[in-house]
C-alpha cells in the first residue's frame, strides 16, 4: 500500500469505530448532529473539498459532487448514521479499487521485467559497468552467467545457453556460440559471453518490446470507448431521474421527506465507476497475460478484434513450414554408399548458390569437399548441373535433366524436390530436398478449425508444393504461385467478402504490405525483426503457430469478462434503482450494492491477468 | 507530431474526462489517455505543440483538480 492508501485505511477504521460508538450514545438534537459530523468530516472531507472545487469549475456530474449531495442531503434529513455509512462505504470502494489497480499494474510490470540495468563494457582493457544507453554499436560487452543481455549483438567469444522465457514464453533455453546473434532481454544461463553490440539500446529488442507493451493501452478497444461514452450519458440520466423522483410523486401523494431520501439513494447509484474501471483493467490484464506467453498485442482494439477472426490467412514458407530447405531422404542404386552420393552431388553443386545446392552442401558438412576435383561445370537452367568429377561425367538434377541425357531413372513419389544423381551415364541414386512443415503447424490449425475459423494459405511457391502442404495440414483454401502484389489482391478479395475479421499471419519477410492490409496482421518470430514489429498488430515472439489459437482464446476470455462485467453491473444498478424508487431498499443498500459490484467487477477483471496455456 | 506524457490521475472516469477535455482543444488531432499505464499520448500541430500542451494541462486541471501532466 502507498502512503495515501494507508492514510485512507486509517480514516476508514477510525470513522467506522466512531460510528459504532455513536450508536450507543443516547443524545439527541444538535448534539447528535455535532457528534456524527466528526466521523463524517473525517471520512468525507476530501470528497467534499473536491465537490466544491468541481462546482467552481463547472463540473456538475462529478462523482464527488454526487456523493456530497447524497450524504449532505441525508444529514440534513437527520439520517446521520446513513450519511456517514454511505461515505464510509464509498471510501472503502475507492481504496479497494486503487489497491487492486496498483497491484495489477505492478504485476504486469513484473511480467515485463526485462529491462536490463547495466552493461559491462570493455574500455581500454578494463571492464566497466555502464548504463545500456551509453553503449554504442561496435562496442564489446561481457555478459556473465545470470546476467541479462543488455543489447542486441553477435557473440564473438564464448558459449552459453540463453533463457528467452521472458521474451518468447518458451522455457527451453537456446544455446549460442561465437557467430550467433543474441537478443537483449534474454538471460545468460551458463557461460561467459563476449558480444559485439549491433544495435544501440533504444533500437534493441528489449526497448522496442517495452515501448510496444506500454503503448498498447493507448489504443483502446471499442468496448472501452463505448463505456466512457455510456458513462457520459448514464450519470446525468440517473440524476435527472433522481430529481424527478424528489419532485413529482410528492405533488400527487405527498411525503416529500420520504421521496427526497429515495432520490438521494439514486445519486449514490449514479456513479459508473465499476464499469469504467473494470474494462480497461481487463484489457490491460489480457495484453499483459498475452505478453507473458510471448504474444505481443499492440492495442486493446486488436485483442478485441482477435475474437472476431473468422478467416485466418497464412503465408506458407517460414510460417507453416520451417522455411529451410534440407535433405530429407536419400535413396541409392544397389552398391552405392549414401554418404558418397551426397558428397559427389555436393561437389558438383559447389559453384552454385541455389538453395538446393546450399542444402546439399549443408548435408555434406563434415566431409572434405575438394573443389579441385570438379571440372567442366555446366548449369542447365531449370534442369540441373553437369560436370566432371575426377574426370568422370556427372549429372545432378531433376527428371528433365535425366530425360535430356537419356538416363533411366526409377519413378519416385516424394514430397519436395527430387534430385537425381548419375555418374558415367548411369543412375546412382536420388536425394529428396524439401522444406519441412513445422511440427506445431498441424495442431495449430486443428485448434483453429475447432474454434470455427476458416484457414487459407497464400504462397509464391509452386502449385504442387502448396498442395502437398495444404493436404498435410488440411487447409481449406490455397492460392499458389503468387507474387507479393497478388497476395495483397487476394487478401483484398477476402476482405470484401468477409464475415468477421480477416487475419493474416506471416513471418514478416516480404509480406509487410499484406500484414498491414489485413484486419489483424500477425507477425511471427518477431524477435529482432524491425519490419515485422512495425507492420504487424500482433507479434508472436517465437515462431510457433499454436500461439494464434492461444491469442484467440485470450481474446475471447477478455471479452467474456468485459461482457460479464457490463451485464452484471448494469443489472445490479437497474435493480437497485427500482428497489430504491419503490422505497424497498434504502441508501445503505444502494451504496453497498454499488461498492460490491465494483469490487466484484474488479476481481473478475483481474482474472484476465493470469496467463493461459 | 505525436508525443507521450506521464500523468497522474486517480480514477478511470477522471482519465476519460481528461481525454475528452484535451480533445476539445483547438489544434489537437488525437489524444488518448491510459489510466492503467498513467500515460497520455497527444497528436497535435507541431508549431504550436508547447502552447497546446499548456492549454491541455489547464483543461485537465479544470475537470480533475487532482490530476497532473508531467510536461
Amino acid at each position: 500500500m502507498t502512503a495515501k492508501q494507508k492514510k485512507t485505511l486509517l480514516r476508514i477504521i477510525i470513522s467506522a469505530a466512531l460510528l459504532i460508538v455513536l450508536r450507543f450514545v443516547p443524545v439527541d438534537g444538535y448534539l447528535k448532529l455535532g457528534l456524527y459530523l466528526l466521523p463524517y468530516a473525517l471520512i468525507g472531507y476530501d470528497v467534499l473539498i473536491r465537490a466544491v472545487k468541481g462546482i467552481i469549475s463547472g463540473q456538475v456530474f462529478d462523482e464527488n459532487f454526487l456523493m456530497a449531495i447524497a450524504t449532505v442531503g441525508a444529514m440534513a434529513l437527520e439520517s446521520y448514521s446513513e450519511g456517514v455509512e454511505v461515505m464510509l462505504f464509498y471510501q472503502i470502494g475507492e481504496l479497494f479499487q486503487s489497491y487492486a489497480v496498483g497491484r495489477s499494474r505492478r504485476s504486469i510490470s513484473a511480467l515485463m521485467d526485462i529491462r536490463p540495468d547495466f552493461a559491462n563494457v570493455e574500455r581500454d582493457g578494463d571492464l566497466v559497468s555502464v548504463d545500456p544507453d551509453e553503449v554504442s554499436v561496435g562496442d564489446v560487452i561481457i555478459i556473465r552467467p545470470g546476467e541479462r543481455v543488455p543489447l542486441d549483438g553477435t557473440v564473438i567469444d564464448g558459449e552459453s545457453s540463453l533463457n528467452t522465457a521472458a521474451l518468447t514464453g518458451e522455457s527451453l533455453p537456446r544455446s549460442v556460440k561465437a557467430g550467433d546473434e543474441v537478443v537483449s532481454g534474454s538471460v545468460n544461463v551458463s557461460g561467459l559471453l563476449k558480444v559485439r553490440v549491433s544495435r544501440i539500446f533504444e533500437e534493441s529488442t528489449v526497448s522496442r518490446i517495452l515501448e510496444l507493451v506500454e503503448n498498447s493501452s493507448l489504443k483502446k478497444a471499442k468496448a472501452e470507448n463505448f463505456i466512457t461514452r455510456f458513462a457520459h450519458y448514464y450519470t446525468p440520466a440517473v440524476c435527472l431521474m433522481a430529481l424527478a423522483l424528489a419532485v413529482l410523486p410528492p405533488l400527487f401523494v405527498g411525503g416529500f421527506r420520504q421521496w427526497l431520501m429515495r432520490a438521494l439513494s439514486f445519486l449514490v447509484i449514479s456513479c459508473p465507476c465499476a464499469l469504467v474501471i473494470s474494462i480497461p483493467l481487463t484489457f490491460f490484464g489480457g495484453i499483459g497475460g498475452a505478453s507473458r506467453s510471448g504474444i505481443l498485442v499492440k492495442g486493446g482494439n486488436y485483442l478485441e478484434a482477435m475474437s472476431e477472426a473468422r478467416t485466418i490467412v497464412f503465408d506458407k514458407t517460414g510460417t507453416l513450414t520451417e522455411g529451410v530447405f534440407a535433405v530429407r531422404q536419400i535413396q541409392t542404386a544397389p552398391g552405392v554408399d549414401a554418404e558418397d552420393l551426397v558428397v559427389r552431388a555436393a561437389l558438383c553443386e559447389s559453384y552454385s548458390n541455389h538453395p538446393i545446392s546450399q542444402s546439399l552442401r549443408a548435408r555434406a558438412e563434415g566431409h572434405r569437399l575438394d573443389v579441385n576435383r570438379v571440372t567442366d561445370v555446366e548449369e542447365l537452367a531449370g534442369c540441373g548441373i553437369t560436370a566432371r568429377l575426377d574426370g568422370q561425367p556427372m549429372a545432378v538434377g531433376n527428371a528433365r535433366l535425366m530425360k535430356l541425357l537419356q538416363i533411366d531413372v526409377p519413378t519416385a513419389q516424394a514430397q519436395g524436390t527430387i534430385i537425381y544423381v548419375a555418374r558415367g551415364g548411369k543412375y546412382e541414386g536420388m536425394i529428396v530436398i524439401s522444406d519441412a512443415v513445422k511440427a506445431t503447424s498441424r495442431p495449430a490449425l486443428d485448434a483453429l478449425r475447432k474454434q470455427g475459423v476458416k484457414t487459407v494459405m497464400l504462397t509464391g511457391d509452386s502449385r504442387t508444393a502448396a498442395a502437398q502442404v495444404a493436404d498435410q495440414l488440411g487447409i481449406e483454401e490455397t492460392h499458389a504461385e503468387l507474387l507479393p502484389q497478388d497476395k495483397v489482391d487476394r487478401l483484398e478479395d477476402m476482405l470484401r467478402n468477409k464475415q468477421g475479421a480477416v487475419c493474416f499471419v506471416g513471418d514478416g519477410i516480404n509480406d509487410a504490405p499484406v500484414l498491414s492490409r489485413a484486419d489483424i496482421g500477425i507477425a511471427m518470430g518477431g524477435v529482432g525483426s524491425d519490419a515485422a514489429i512495425e507492420a504487424a498488430d500482433i507479434v508472436l515472439m517465437d515462431d510457433d503457430p499454436r500461439k494464434i489459437s492461444l491469442a484467440m482464446r485470450i481474446s475471447h476470455r477478455c471479452l467474456r469478462i468485459v461482457h460479464e462485467n457490463i451485464a452484471f453491473a448494469l443489472t445490479v444498478k437497474a435493480v437497485c434503482l427500482v428497489l430504491g424508487a419503490l422505497g424497498i431498499t434504502g441508501m445503505q443498500m444502494a451504496i453497498f450494492a454499488d461498492v460490491g459490484v465494483m469490487i466484484l467487477a474488479v476481481l473478475n477483471a483481474t482474472r484476465a491477468l493470469t496467463s493461459m496455456r | 507530431m505525436k508525443k507521450k506524457f506521464k500523468i497522474e490521475v486517480d480514477c478511470a472516469n477522471c482519465a476519460a474526462k481528461m481525454e475528452e477535455a484535451v480533445r476539445k482543444i483547438d489544434g489537437v488531432k488525437d489524444v488518448s489517455v491510459s489510466f492503467m499505464t498513467q500515460k497520455m499520448a497527444v497528436e497535435a500541430d507541431e508549431t504550436r505543440f508547447d502552447e497546446i500542451m499548456q492549454m491541455a494541462r489547464k483543461a485537465c486541471k479544470k475537470v480533475e483538480p487532482d490530476c497532473e501532466i508531467y510536461l
